[in-house]
């Protein structure tokens, strides 16, 4: 019995406690957590993914499908950090100052995360400084900003002009989205990227950080 | 120059009673605030609009885990929303103020052009309540995305069709008052939409104080409660409420639900 292909088929079903009882038995096998997540968590998540980009599934699926994979995450997390095994890339995300809107962040992390990625989520209403300074200190390479209100947007630009003022715009680049965020408005704020819906965004992550 | 007390008096009574028949809710000390109430039924979603705001067309088959997400989020939301509204009709030299907010609006714009001509307006604010968007928070902490999203969709149409009740309701009490145009149409528009700054935000809440609904205005001008809806209510000829599409703002919008409700108002 492939125990990977069928822990692979209960992310894409959607099936947690499958997963979950299937990455027990995996872990108490002596398989390599790397190889648990690598081949069977996240090979599930990008079979999901690529069915939903082509609308054979919709987000209620892909937000199942979350839900599982992170049922076998979770008992691999303690593991992975015992063997010292990075995630692919670091990304710190957050609503930006003034807007509590978090549908399309929470959206955003939860397909990062999907992809392998470690997502540190500051949650909304979040102030520039706030996310230079978390990026800086969880080792970040990415800071990804939502906003949905116009009066919001201008956050936006302030963390992009503190990277470049403190020169970490090198080291921490930086996508927004967000409903009234435009590619015109990532490039007249010198944002690196613009997720114009999470599967985009966790994309331009990946160009961001030479991942496939 | 002498002044006519007694004339003035009497010039004033006209006026308050030609304001008072056309805004029979007014006092002299200025307009009536209506608290509003709706039903359980007024604020069921529709089930299409949910799915669709899930991305999910309009007609598609579904599969029954997605049909029992969409009960769940149903019943859920029945549990947790404490639907109210606040509403009350202004003039136009009133709302003229209001509308111009701090200033920032697109230079020429739908309702710019439109309350002049309307025959009534009222300013709504109408929401679900906070508990609804707590319970959202916590579904998304437990890691239940999938019925945490369902849930916000199925808010978000409910707090629209809240929007669209008052607006009825709205036109009701105009009929009742003996407002039978012809060919009339009643319309909502909310600030920060087809160029109607979101800064117009403050000086509707200055004016209908929705404090009394549990509503408020942060400083991004942001509504708390996130599932609530305000704006004004624009009756009149129905050709006042058409407008073309061209306007600049008209670029960034992704919905074009100014061209749904038009062909309603028609349809109707």
């Amino acid at each position: 019995m492939d125990l990977l292909a069928d822990l692979a088929d209960g992310v894409i079903n959607g099936n947690d406690q499958r997963v979950a009882e299937i990455t027990k038995q995996m872990i108490d096998q002596g398989t390599a957590p790397k190889a648990i997540l690598d081949d069977g968590l996240i090979a599930g998540m990008k079979v999901v993914v690529e069915r939903f980009r082509v609308q054979d599934i919709f987000l209620p699926d892909v937000l199942l499908a979350a839900r599982a994979m992170y049922a076998g995450t979770e008992l691999l997390r303690p593991l992975l950090i015992k063997e010292g095994i990075p995630s692919i890339g670091k990304v710190v995300i957050g609503s930006v100052q003034g807007d509590l809107h978090d549908i399309g962040k929470n959206l955003v992390g939860i397909m990062l995360k999907g992809a392998g990625f470690d997502v540190i989520d500051l949650g909304n209403n979040v102030a520039p400084e706030r996310m230079v300074q978390a990026a800086q200190e969880q080792g970040a390479t990415v800071i990804g900003m939502s906003a949905l209100l116009t009066t919001t947007m201008p956050a936006m630009r302030k963390v992009v002009e503190m990277l470049h003022q403190e020169g970490l715009d090198d080291r921490i680049k930086t996508i927004v989205g967000g409903a009234p965020v435009s590619d015109d408005f990532a490039r007249d704020i010198g944002a690196d990227a613009h997720g114009f819906d999470a599967a985009s965004a966790v994309d331009r992550v990946k160009l961001l950080m030479n991942v496939s | 120059m002498a002044v006519n007390i007694a004339r003035c008096e009497a010039m004033a009574r006209v006026r308050w009673c030609s304001y008072f028949r056309k805004h029979p809710y007014a006092t002299p000390r200025g307009p009536v605030i209506q608290k509003v109430q709706f039903t359980a039924t007024e604020v069921a979603p529709d089930r299409d609009a949910v799915l669709e705001h899930q991305g999910i067309p309009v007609g598609t088959s579904v599969k029954d885990h997605i049909e029992e997400l969409y009960q769940q989020a149903v019943e859920l939301l029945a549990e947790t929303i404490s639907p109210a509204g606040i509403m009350c009709d202004i003039s136009a030299e009133d709302f003229a103020g209001v509308y111009e907010g701090d200033g920032r609006n697109d230079g020429k714009t739908p309702v710019g052009d439109m309350f002049a001509r309307a025959d009534h307006l009222a300013l709504f604010v109408v929401t679900l309540g906070e508990r609804t968007c707590s319970e959202i928070t916590e579904r998304f902490a437990a890691n239940d995305f999938a019925i945490a999203c369902m849930l916000d969709a199925a808010a978000s149409i409910a707090a629209d069709q809240l929007a669209e009740t008052i607006e009825g309701r709205f036109g009701q009490e105009l009929a009742d008052r003996g407002w039978t145009p012809d060919h009339g149409g009643v319309l909502r528009y909310s600030p920060g939409y087809c160029g109607w700054h979101i800064s117009g935000q403050k000086k509707l809440f200055e004016f209908l104080d929705p404090g009394k609904i549990g509503v408020t205005l942060r400083d991004s001008f942001l509504m708390e409660p996130l599932k609530s809806v305000s704006g004004v209510i624009i009756a009149g000829p129905r050709e006042i409420h058409k407008f073309p599409i061209n306007f600049g703002f008209c670029k960034q919008c992704k919905t074009r639900s100014c061209r749904q409700r038009l062909r309603a108002l028609y349809a109707s």
